[in-house]
């Protein structure tokens, strides 16, 4: 872990609000925009990478920012598919467990229990206890080797793998939460008491990131607000943090998620992935201020 | 599945396990002779007290999802606001999602308070025949967040089922978190000495859902609670403007339809997206009413139905057999 400069959560109250999603493009964008730099033409993206970032990449420059997820949902991991690795063996090594990597320049790391169950339709029927001690293995156990950025994704809630992974993690660091959110006022009501959760445990909030905002009819062209409209953006007013960005509900992302594709590299033009990259560009800077 | 205290030794086998007291890992530990005594595999007596309080509610239905947002409180409340339309029925809801209670505010019963009676904790009514208790109601804001590990959620699931005055009833929903931990094992244990009707599995057609979806089904068949059904949420968008659908949440894998068919259990039905669904649900009132007419509110009445008969039949079938 202490190769690893920047770990940043994604939290949020509620479920099924986009947050691996989110997690999965923002490690394929952060990704990406490497990729461009160690390329030939410097994108927007890598200025506003912090210095020390930009550093590390003058070093391997042949693989760009390294980027790692750890997925701490245990009882629904949903990682593994989205970035369609499979269900590799985890290996062990002198320095501890060996990470996935989803690609052969070994650019984004990746640990999930999705890796470690025999059987993927196999229910993880683990009270907290059992999840802490796993959650502390995965902190304490998985060998990064140098990451840029360290992505977590968690369960819905403010519990057992929430206290766990800030207890395992604060002894290293955290940069700070993203916070995912639809924008019904259902979800953004649990999304506050995960801002409360936040402020109690000392976790910076980076942002707050409206997702499934609006879907636009291929056939029509029409924006039909399916789960409302702007509530990520008035809950940042409210609570005073930074609002990070709307992504669409889009059918072409929910497809690549679905079929563990890249977005990212499919559909750079799309208006979802200029939300995604927008996002990530706001994060970067505001790692930055850290 | 064991219970393992939160302050126990790496490897604890769990105070009711076999083990109890006799592995390795106990070696040391202060409780040891209490766990090998036996003591701690005595069953809570909270179970025989839950059991007798639940004896005159009729039928019990949990609402559970592997995955999260798949719109289990909305099915819950969706199904408790149906059965509550024959007036002649005394239906409640009770939400055990204690870290993200939504029930609430869909029920648009937002900043109400739990009374505490002579015979426990009044529920809060949204009409004389519908009872609601959420850990909603406990808090002092919305901004309250619950951060409690499984035991103290599990206290409070304990008090919900044991402690609440529900009187006679027809029919307790049960809305639980996502997922397959403390919640749904301490629901099903508690309510392990009543007759559980069964559980209501919702789902979105996307294999993201589906696969957490599957575990969760394990889960049931691992505690041996019965499945009524499958219901496929989410299902398909009809634009309002030019009514064509688009499948925002493709069933890349075959959606429910097909995890139903691998699995042999039945598929209730599908509830297509409707933006006035997630409306109702901020408003706090029932989508049923508000458009009845619409082909999400007939989906919803169907599956409500399809319930109802397999509750009379569960019903009808264990009269016979007693």
């Amino acid at each position: 872990m202490s190769q690893v400069k920047h770990v940043v959560l994604v939290l949020s109250g509620k479920g099924g609000v986009g947050k691996s999603t989110i997690t999965t493009e923002l490690a394929l964008a952060l990704r990406h925009s490497g990729k461009k730099v160690s390329g030939h033409s410097l994108c927007g993206l890598a200025l506003c990478f912090p210095p020390c970032l930009r550093q590390s990449q003058r070093l391997t420059t042949l693989c760009g920012p390294q980027v790692g997820v750890l997925d701490v949902d245990l009882c629904g991991p949903s990682i593994p598919r989205m970035l369609s690795v499979g269900r590799p063996d985890v290996h062990q090594c002198d320095s501890g467990w060996v990470p996935v990597y989803t690609d052969a320049q070994k650019t984004l790391a990746l640990m999930s229990i999705g890796f470690l169950l025999d059987d993927p339709d196999d229910a993880v029927v683990w009270r907290g206890p059992k999840k802490t001690a796993l959650i502390g293995q995965f902190v304490s156990d998985v060998a990064w080797g140098e990451l840029d950025v360290l992505l977590v994704d968690t369960p819905p809630g403010t519990s057992d793998e929430h206290l766990a992974v800030l207890e395992n993690l604060k002894k290293h660091r955290v940069d700070g939460a993203i916070l995912v959110t639809t924008p019904q006022a259902v979800s953004t009501g649990d999304v506050r008491r995960e801002i409360t959760f936040c402020k109690r445990t000392g976790v910076r909030i980076l942002g707050i990131v409206e997702n499934m905002s609006g879907f636009v009819c291929p056939h029509c062209s029409e924006c039909s607000n399916i789960f409302s409209k702007g509530g990520g953006e008035e809950l940042a007013k409210l609570t005073g943090s930074e609002f990070l960005g709307c992504v669409p509900l889009d059918p072409l992302l929910s497809a690549s998620i679905e079929e563990g594709k890249d977005f990212t590299q499919s559909f750079p033009d799309s208006a979802t992935f200029s939300a995604i990259s927008s996002i990530l560009h706001t994060l970067l800077k505001s790692l930055e201020t850290d | 599945m064991a219970d393992v205290p939160e302050n126990a030794p790496e490897h604890c086998p769990g105070t009711t396990s076999e083990q109890a007291g006799k592995s390795s890992s106990c070696e040391g530990c202060p409780n040891q002779k209490l766990c090998a005594s036996g003591a701690t595999k005595a069953p809570d007596p909270a179970i025989a007290e839950i059991g007798e309080k639940l004896s005159s509610v009729k039928h019990k239905i949990l609402v559970l999802s592997g995955k999260g947002g798949v719109g289990k409180s909305t099915f819950s409340a969706h199904l408790a606001h149906a059965l509550a339309s024959d007036g002649t029925k005394e239906v409640a809801l009770l939400d055990v999602d204690i870290c993200g209670p939504s029930i609430p505010r869909i029920m648009g019963l937002e900043g109400e308070q739990v009374h505490q009676s002579g015979s426990g904790w009044s529920p809060v009514y949204v009409e004389d025949n519908l009872a609601v208790m959420s850990i909603g109601f406990l808090l002092s804001s919305p901004d309250d967040a619950v951060i409690w590990r499984g035991p103290k959620k599990n206290g409070m699931i304990k008090q919900f089922l044991r402690d609440v005055d529900w009187g006679e009833l027809d029919y307790l929903i049960v809305d639980t978190p996502p997922g397959t931990s403390d919640e749904h094992l301490s629901v099903v244990q508690y309510l392990s000495s009543t007759h559980v009707d069964g559980a209501v599995i919702i789902t979105t057609p996307q294999e993201v859902s589906l696969q957490d979806v599957r575990k969760e089904i394990r889960f049931c068949q691992k505690v041996k609670l019965p499945i009524i059904g499958v219901v496929e949420n989410m299902s398909g968008f009809v634009c309002p403007k030019c009514k064509n659908t688009s499948q925002i949440f493709p069933p890349t894998s075959g959606g429910a339809e097909k995890m139903c068919a691998d699995l042999n259990l039945p598929l209730l039905g599908k509830v297509p997206l409707d933006p006035r669904i997630a409306r109702s649900c901020d408003e706090g009132k029932s989508f049923l009413s508000e458009v009845p007419d619409s082909p999400a509110a007939e989906a919803y009445q169907r599956i409500v139905q399809s319930i109802q008969e397999y509750c009379s039949n569960r019903a009808t079938e264990e009269q016979s057999t007693t």
